[in-house]
């Protein structure tokens, strides 16, 4: 016998986000502290750093010593997800690459991430007006200003003033001091003309006024692991969380959204959900739905949505939906400073963002590329982890002993113990992040022929870079090159050349993607208005990087944050107005 | 905040007195014949995470014969001297089975290149590797340490070396001793000032 039943509540919520990453978690809290009785559903477990955060385990205390067997980024990392989720595949269409990298956990993403909070600048918005190229955003760095000013505040960040036309300043906590290496790379930057300037991160090196939930950081350097005393930001501990004791936010986890159900009217409803716990079927109802799920996973769900109303799924009339999606570009250089082997000892663990960085210098007008890019910088005497003394053998033949005599690369015994410990906290390494322009032709789509183990169709990903994007990796490289030449530095890294793209990672490699519901003026080239609202369901919102229309060279993150609480504001005015 | 402090702040003294405690015993204790299972540590962790390490701590993969090649090798590539102990004192063949397991791509090359070495010895010397004496050791271990001056017909040698290598320096310079060998002092919550003034004035960056 079937015992097949949608379980239906009566309840109707004020409003039903989907997801608890940057986007839902700020919608969640917004809406939570202005009183609207909140819903919030969930794919992953429940997560709170203060329990489950891996921070301050040492490498002996994994069986694997941190290899990423299970975590891409290592057996400490907070990530509960990544580039393969089993039972929930995406395929690719044209032999074309795009690696999706999904967390399923409260707060997602942002329990892991770098912290690199940077604002987009004017340009960033309307670069269109500078370049002729993609679209202006509807929306200009001054809508988006005093949003950024109140996500300073309310959560936030260290750096430093610095007048720069494309990278407005924020409202800063003292920044990190540089580590050694830093130090040797802003001398050999400073020589090559390259800009560095404090780190902009989202982790208080300061106690942050106001906030008795929060502390300030301790300098373990491990904010990939998230932070078992909220001393940096993820959704989880400093959105979600706080927000649920408000009492009148609600999380449902490992609630797998199916679509979001419409009525005769053409309006949202709510949403339909499986629950992983038991495998049921779950509707919900609201007055508001709010789409947080990631720019990609928010798009499967608005084209998964098909109704009469909606026939190419909803807020889709524009056929938009899943177009323009566009991740940073990257490449990387990594090198060792010889000046550095045998050096003292000391705790440089320092913070998990960037102590500094270099925010892209160049006028385009003199270059074969579109657009720019920022270099963050690594190195530094961290906790030895799996596979970070592997390689000896090309290192230890490029350098004389402390005889002064050259030695046989490779080797074994008390030498080569020794050369291990002669080498430590001498490495270097850049990476370049850059703008990648959005275009229609990179999108996601639904593919006819496959389902997850839920039973819900997955995307298929069509994604080329072009010449645009490549030749930015090739100037990347020879900028690395550059510095580590000025720093005295020696490469140990491949040098990249046309026959890999000069290193430019596959799209989706950086995590940075975005665009794929973007907003605009014009219903016709545009599934939301500039308020993230859907043109062709007005109680339906998007709250994650999915609304961006092109991104800047700088990490999403804290855009989001700030169009997340702008949406949820203008949610509250609406309802005040009766409009919605 | 000292790290004591600091940890109790965050709840973590007990259990890291607890781990202090388990790792302590374990490292005084030495069964070598009898397959200990270590226990899985549980917190933080994904169900099937935890499922994975306990499938993996119960299964064997090396031999009697292979546990031993890899301990004369390891112990050869990472030997005890005036500051630290050796490969085998920081457990490291136990680490190189458990890493096999996890990263299965590590099997075969590791098998093979084990009898590929075994082959060697028993060619040149009448006896497996282990069997051999310490200078026959070296002076295979020899043919195959050096990648840029190794004969042609040693290149799978060197392959395997390099591996083994990588999982020896691996497996010591991540466990207690080896932190402690290398220097790490991190990992102990602080507060970050900056590079130490000698340090600056060392490489002068004091101006």
């Amino acid at each position: 016998m079937t015992d097949f039943q949608i379980k239906k509540t009566s309840v109707t919520y004020d409003a039903v986000i989907v997801g608890s990453g940057a986007g839902g978690g700020m919608a969640g809290f917004v809406l939570a502290n202005a009183g609207l009785k909140v819903l919030m559903l969930e794919a992953g477990p429940f997560f709170d750093p203060a329990k489950d955060s891996l921070q301050l385990k040492f490498s002996w205390e994994s069986p694997r010593r941190g290899a990423g067997t299970t975590r891409d980024f290592g057996d400490f990392d907070a990530a509960f997800g990544g580039w393969q989720l089993d039972g929930e595949p995406y395929t690719t269409k044209d032999r074309t690459q795009f690696d999706w990298f999904r967390s399923r956990m409260l707060g997602g993403r942002t329990n892991h991430w770098g912290r690199v909070s940077l604002r987009m600048g004017p340009k960033d918005f309307k670069g269109h007006d500078v370049d002729g190229l993609t679209d202006n955003w509807p929306i200009s760095y001054d809508d988006v200003k005093p949003f950024y000013d109140k996500v300073d505040r309310m959560i936030g960040i260290y750096g430093t003033v610095e007048n720069l036309e494309n990278e407005p300043d924020g409202i800063y906590l003292p920044p990190p001091k540089p580590r050694l290496n830093e130090l040797f790379i802003k001398k050999g930057a400073a020589k090559a003309g390259v800009t560095v300037i404090a780190g902009r991160g989202s982790v208080l090196t300061a106690d942050l006024p106001g906030n008795k939930d929060r502390h300030a950081c301790f300098y373990c350097g491990q904010c990939s692991r998230s932070c078992k005393i909220y001393g940096d930001f993820s959704a989880s501990s400093c959105l979600v969380i706080p927000a649920m004791k408000t009492g009148n936010l609600k999380v449902i986890t490992n609630a797998m959204v199916r679509q979001v159900t419409t009525g005769p009217d053409g309006l949202a409803t709510g949403v339909s959900y499986i629950s992983k716990n038991d495998l049921q079927e779950y509707q919900v109802n609201a007055k508001v739905v709010i789409l947080g799920a990631s720019a990609c996973e928010s798009a499967r769900l608005l084209l998964n949505s098909k109704s009469a109303q909606h026939p190419g799924g909803l807020a889709n009339s524009s056929g938009i939906v899943g177009k323009y999606l566009h991740d940073s570009t990257g490449a990387s250089l990594s090198g060792f400073l010889p000046q550095l082997m045998d050096r003292k000892r000391y705790n440089e663990d320092g913070v998990g963002s960037v102590h500094i960085y270099s925010p892209w210098w160049l006028d385009n007008k003199k270059l074969d590329f579109p657009r720019g890019y920022h270099i963050e910088y690594g190195g530094g005497m961290h906790m030895p982890l799996y596979g970070s003394t592997n390689g000896i053998q090309n290192l230890n033949g490029m350098m004389p002993g402390k005889d002064g005599k050259m030695k046989e690369a490779g080797g074994f015994g008390a030498g080569l113990k020794d050369d291990y410990r002669r080498f430590y906290g001498t490495q270097v390494g850049m990476s370049g992040r850059g703008t990648a322009i959005a275009r229609e032709d990179n999108y996601c789509g639904i593919d006819d022929n496959v389902v997850d183990k839920f039973g819900i169709p997955v995307l298929r990903f069509h994604y080329k870079w072009t010449d645009a994007e490549i030749k930015q990796a090739k100037h990347m490289q020879e900028t690395f090159q550059s510095v580590m030449h000025e720093m005295g530095a020696v490469i140990t890294s491949r040098i990249q050349g046309p026959e890999t793209n000069y290193g430019l990672e596959a799209p989706g490699r950086i995590i940075h993607e975005v665009g794929t519901i973007r907003m605009g003026d014009d219903p016709k080239k545009s599934a939301l208005n500039k308020y993230s609202q859907a043109h062709d369901c007005k109680n339906l919102f998007v709250v994650d990087a999915a609304p961006f229309v092109q991104q800047g060279d700088k990490n999403a993150t804290w855009t989001i944050l700030a169009l997340s609480m702008r949406t949820s504001e203008y949610i509250i005015e609406q309802r005040k107005k009766l409009n919605i | 905040m000292n790290r004591r402090e600091s940890l109790k702040a965050i709840g973590l003294t007990s259990l890291s007195a607890a781990m202090l405690l388990e790792t302590d015993i374990g490292e005084a204790q030495t069964v070598p014949q009898k397959h200990t299972v270590p226990p899985v540590d549980e917190e933080g962790r994904q169900p099937f995470e935890i499922e994975r390490d306990k499938k993996l701590h119960a299964e064997k993969f090396f031999t009697a014969h292979e546990m031993a090649t890899i301990a004369v090798l390891a112990d050869i590539i990472i030997p005890r001297d005036a500051k630290s102990g050796s490969a085998s004192d920081a457990k490291v063949p136990d680490f190189i089975e458990f890493m096999v397991k996890d990263i299965p791509e590590n099997k075969t090359p590791m098998r093979g290149g084990l009898k590929w070495l075994d082959i060697q010895c028993q060619s040149r010397y009448n006896k497996n590797f282990v069997e051999c004496s310490h200078p026959q050791q070296i002076e295979m271990v020899t043919e195959i340490a050096y990648p840029q001056k190794a004969k042609p017909e040693m290149r799978q040698g060197v392959a395997f070396f390099n591996r083994m290598r990588d999982l020896t320096a691996t497996g010591f310079f991540t466990s207690k001793i080896g932190l402690a060998d290398i220097g790490y002092m991190g990992n102990a919550p602080g507060k970050w000032e900056g590079v130490p003034k000698d340090v600056l004035k060392q490489y002068g960056f004091d101006s």
